[in-house]
């Protein structure tokens, strides 16, 4: 005997009609980006594998490999990068503490020193580095007023420059993770090792430094993978010296139309980027297990 | 300077142990600072070499600025595209944030990573992924297509933005206004969206930001009678540092500190 | 305030699982025009699903409402007319308090001078008139729960659906706002579904109550019937204080202890039903107490001094500590005194687990 079920399959279209146009609302903004994106993308992806006389091929790949001149700009890319990131480990860290022992007023005033370099443009930013750092420069003019040196240094257009520019626009992107889970730090945490007898040196690296690590690999990971595909710094204060993926990403478009190349460069470059987010994921889940054991 | 020796922490270090760490912040900030606002004293300056502090002052750059037809019409380009951004992204990004907030089924999680990809996607990799589209597409160096392109890397930031004020948003308003006789759409414009207008106006303040400062797509997209403020920027400094250019960073820094200090404005919520 | 005609509400087998769970087990409840209806139960018991479902935001998996005679199973909120107060009150914080009770009357495109008139109507119902102009931060959990009140009943809804929303304020004021709310009801008269978890809260304001527990009525009753006469264990031991013992029931007699009970009728199957034991209810005896008195042997072990009332504790012969609460200003044994625990025979109630 089939027990009455009034109104059941009405309510389920209903609940799956309500259901589909609230996914609805987002295809507008779906649809902008898989045409603007995920299409020429998956097409980059597609024209990678194809050889310059239009077969299907590996060939870009290999070249990747063989020639030693990729491997150079690989290198430079994570070298800046790797030096950018602990640059600014060692100058974000110190200041993103010193921001969250401040009350809560001066911090959002002092704040302003970090979000304002973020508000502002990148471009504008790297030009302020080209001008301070050129030979005529203020840096050099002043280092030599001062003494410190004679001869007008060559601080841009090498590899040098760039890091500096790199450091001074990634430095925010450091700091700003890192302060928000100092800031969530429970300051109880402290006292309590200072109540068991810990100095303070003792009570920062081994309750408060492991409790900041959250932040600060957010923060590191932010850096680091910012780093990999920049682009507009080291095209101008490298001086074409400096050359990193994407860099020469460009190059091969805008000069020798090279797609075949650039696209296999863009997808290792991609390939890259989700792994080590991959990599980042489970790492910082593996890190709260442990955590968690130390902490409590 | 008794309160050198006072203990300011938990674990009773002393301001004066720690005036190494004061000195070493504040030059970090000055670091941090200086170099972005050195341009705007530099702007006044007479020299072709940019001195600071300027031994003459001058409006010279930018009376060439303002008079040149190239700089005037990438500025207008800028601008054009930065309003017509904000336009497409914001409404799109908020009515995504919404449905994809309430939606209970798998698939929402799904499109939201989905609309959050155009940030990790190397963007050099967005910018010529376009180009080659646009180029079989016919939409390179027009304004559609700069501002589509544009409203995509904005989309992700109003997206979080106002996923975020959604989610601390208490659910049980719209509830209420839709037992007071308020189909969906009523509710959220006359209940949901005043509340969260902090939200998306910050949104909106990303979006035009996103587009106006935006150098590597443009540079790939743009061009001839459309090209950006940035794009010329770029090349120009790629070539030789032009000091117009030093006058044209004001102006954005203005640009950008006047809507950062409007959308703080018109965004808290003030009551009336 | 004159009011329209209120609606009964007719609820047929509906049911509601969440994944594996339960939440609403084909639901079948008849509420009457007018009356004021308490949905009574623990936390997960399904009352809260049941009005959510009343009011179109939770989508049952099957079976019909109806209001009046009209089947509002699949209609959307918005369009079912129904009244309705949040615990969280939920007022709109970017509204005045005139604005907040205007809304449901600016979405019924009522003009500005007859809506004005209506608030300001609603709010004095409510004891918050000329309240109109203030801000939703400047009132007290009190007046809010009021605003919330009036903006649900200002377009004069013919259902009005309350989801615990005195469980937010404090015991006072709760008790207040209990009596508040009954008279505004006598007032209004329409149908009125109330939720709440307090037993207390039911009994006061309602003119029936149904025990939900696991998703099913327990019991639909007066709140009299409720208290006197529970059917089940589960409304039993949710209202009142009680203790149970085991009885057993054979050839129409039943007997505890190995002694016959008195039974207001002849018990009904043969198994082992729970006898019900209310503190206020047991006595102690001091002489053979009639023909219609249940005798238990007992001993006392504590003695509760309550300020209104006595708690005695008692420990029957067969080994149950029950107890028993005393209003008499009579001298009372002292502790460890053996006693006649007397239980009238009309008061002597038999329950299974299930009820009828």
């Amino acid at each position: 005997m089939r027990r009455e079920r009034p109104n059941e399959r009405g309510l389920r279209r209903d609940a799956v009609r309500e259901r589909f146009t609230l996914l609805g609302l987002a295809s507008p903004a779906l649809l902008l980006v898989c045409v603007t994106m995920a299409v020429p993308v998956a097409w980059l992806f597609w024209l990678s594998f194809f050889s310059d006389t239009g077969s299907l091929s590996l060939e870009n790949y290999r070249r990747l490999i063989e020639q030693p001149s990729y491997a150079r700009i690989f290198a430079t890319t994570f070298e800046i990068s790797l030096m950018t990131t602990a640059i600014c480990i060692m100058l974000g860290y110190p200041l993103a503490y010193f921001l969250s022992q401040l009350p809560r007023r001066a911090a959002n005033l002092c704040m302003i020193a970090v979000l304002l370099p973020l508000w502002t443009s990148l471009l504008v930013r790297t030009y302020a580095w080209l001008v301070l750092l050129q030979r005529g420069g203020l840096i050099n003019k002043w280092g030599m007023a001062l003494g410190l040196w004679e001869k007008p240094l060559a601080l841009v257009y090498n590899f040098n420059g760039t890091l500096v520019g790199m450091v001074h626009i990634m430095l925010p992107f450091l700091v700003l993770p890192v302060y928000g889970t100092m800031r969530s730090i429970d300051r109880d945490y402290l006292r309590a090792a200072a109540n068991l007898g810990a100095s303070a040196t003792r009570a920062f690296w081994q309750v408060f430094f492991p409790l900041s690590l959250p932040g600060l690999s957010a923060g590191a990971l932010i850096v680091f993978i910012l780093c990999l595909g920049f682009y507009v710094t080291p095209a101008v204060l490298g001086g074409g010296k400096v050359i990193m993926v994407s860099n020469s990403i460009a190059t091969n478009i805008e000069l020798f139309f090279n797609w075949g190349a650039s696209s296999a460069l863009g997808v290792v470059l991609l390939v890259l980027t989700l792994l080590i987010l991959y990599g980042a994921s489970r790492i910082v889940r593996f890190e709260r297990i442990f955590g968690g054991g130390h902490g409590s | 300077m008794s309160w050198l020796t006072r203990p300011c922490t938990e674990t009773q270090i002393t301001h004066g142990a720690r005036l190494w760490l004061y000195a070493l912040a504040i030059l970090i900030m000055v670091f941090l600072v200086v170099p972005t606002l050195i341009v705007i004293p530099m702007s006044f300056s007479d020299s072709q070499y940019l001195e600071f502090p300027p031994r003459h002052w001058s409006m010279r750059w930018y009376e060439a600025y303002f008079n040149s037809v190239a700089w005037m019409q990438a500025t207008a380009t800028s601008f054009k595209c930065a309003f017509a951004t904000v336009l497409v992204a914001t409404p799109l990004g908020t009515l995504a944030a919404y449905g994809l907030s309430l939606s209970r089924m798998r698939l929402a999680r799904l499109a939201f990573v989905m609309l959050i990809t155009p940030l990790i996607v190397p963007i050099i990799l967005i910018g010529i992924g376009v180009f080659y589209a646009y180029v079989k597409l016919k939409l390179i160096n027009t304004l559609l297509g700069i501002v589509l392109a544009h409203s995509m890397l904005a989309l992700p930031l109003v997206l979080m933005v106002v996923a975020s004020a959604l989610k601390s948003y208490d659910a049980s308003q719209e509830m209420v206004a839709r037992s007071l006789g308020a189909s969906r759409f009523r509710a959220f414009i006359s209940v949901t969206l005043p509340q969260i207008r902090f939200a998306v106006i910050t949104g909106a303040a990303l979006a035009f930001l996103t587009s106006f400062d935006e150098v590597i797509v443009a540079m790939f997209v743009s061009g001839g009678d459309n090209s950006t403020l940035t794009r010329n920027m770029f090349n120009a400094l790629r070539d030789q540092i032009d000091p117009t250019i030093a006058a044209i960073s004001t102006i954005m820094i203005l640009v950008t500190s006047t809507l950062l200090a409007l959308s703080q404005l018109f965004g808290k919520s003030r009551p009336g | 305030m004159t009011h329209g005609e209120s609606l009964p509400i007719t609820i047929r087998q509906v049911t509601k699982a969440y994944d594996r769970l339960l939440a609403l087990d084909r639901i079948d409840l008849d509420i009457r025009s007018g009356e004021f209806l308490t949905l009574l139960g623990p936390s997960g018991s399904g009352k809260s699903t049941l009005l959510m479902v009343l009011a179109g935001f939770v989508r049952p998996d099957c079976g019909s409402i109806s209001f009046g005679k009209k089947d509002v199973t699949r209609i959307p909120p918005n369009k079912r007319g129904v009244g309705m107060v949040f615990q969280n009150y939920a007022l709109f914080p970017h509204m005045s308090v005139a604005a907040n009770v205007a809304f449901p009357l600016r979405l019924r495109s009522i003009g500005k001078a007859e809506a004005r008139r209506r608030v300001e109507r609603a709010l004095e119902l409510v004891r918050l008139g000329g309240y109109g102009s203030r801000r939703i931060d400047q009132l007290s959990g009190g007046q809010r729960q009021r605003v919330a009140l009036a903006r649900a009943i200002v377009f004069e809804p013919h259902i009005l659906l309350m989801d615990e929303p005195l469980s937010a304020l404090d015991k006072q004021l709760r008790e207040y706002m209990q009596i508040e709310l009954r008279e505004l009801h006598m007032k209004l008269g329409m149908t009125t579904v109330y939720v709440t978890h307090d037993q207390r809260e039911a009994l006061t304001m309602s003119d029936r109550i149904a025990v939900i527990n696991h998703g099913r009525v327990m019991q639909l009753d007066t709140p009299r019937e409720i208290y006197e006469r529970p059917t089940n264990k589960f409304v039993a031991s949710f209202i009142g204080e009680s203790t149970f013992v085991t009885v057993e029931v054979s050839g129409g007699r039943a007997f505890f202890a190995g002694m016959p009970l008195r039974t207001p009728a002849p018990p009904r199957a043969d198994g082992k039903p729970l006898l019900l034991l209310r503190p206020e209810r047991l006595r102690l005896l001091d002489g053979a107490g009639g023909p219609d008195m249940n005798r238990l042997a007992g001993r006392i072990v504590d003695i509760v001094y309550q300020g209104d009332s006595i708690l005695l504790h008692v420990v029957l012969a067969e080994g149950t500590r029950v107890a028993i609460r005393s209003t008499s200003r009579a001298e009372v044994p002292a502790a460890g005194s053996e006693v006649t625990v007397g239980l009238s025979r009309e008061d002597t109630l038999l329950l299974s687990e299930e009820g009828r």
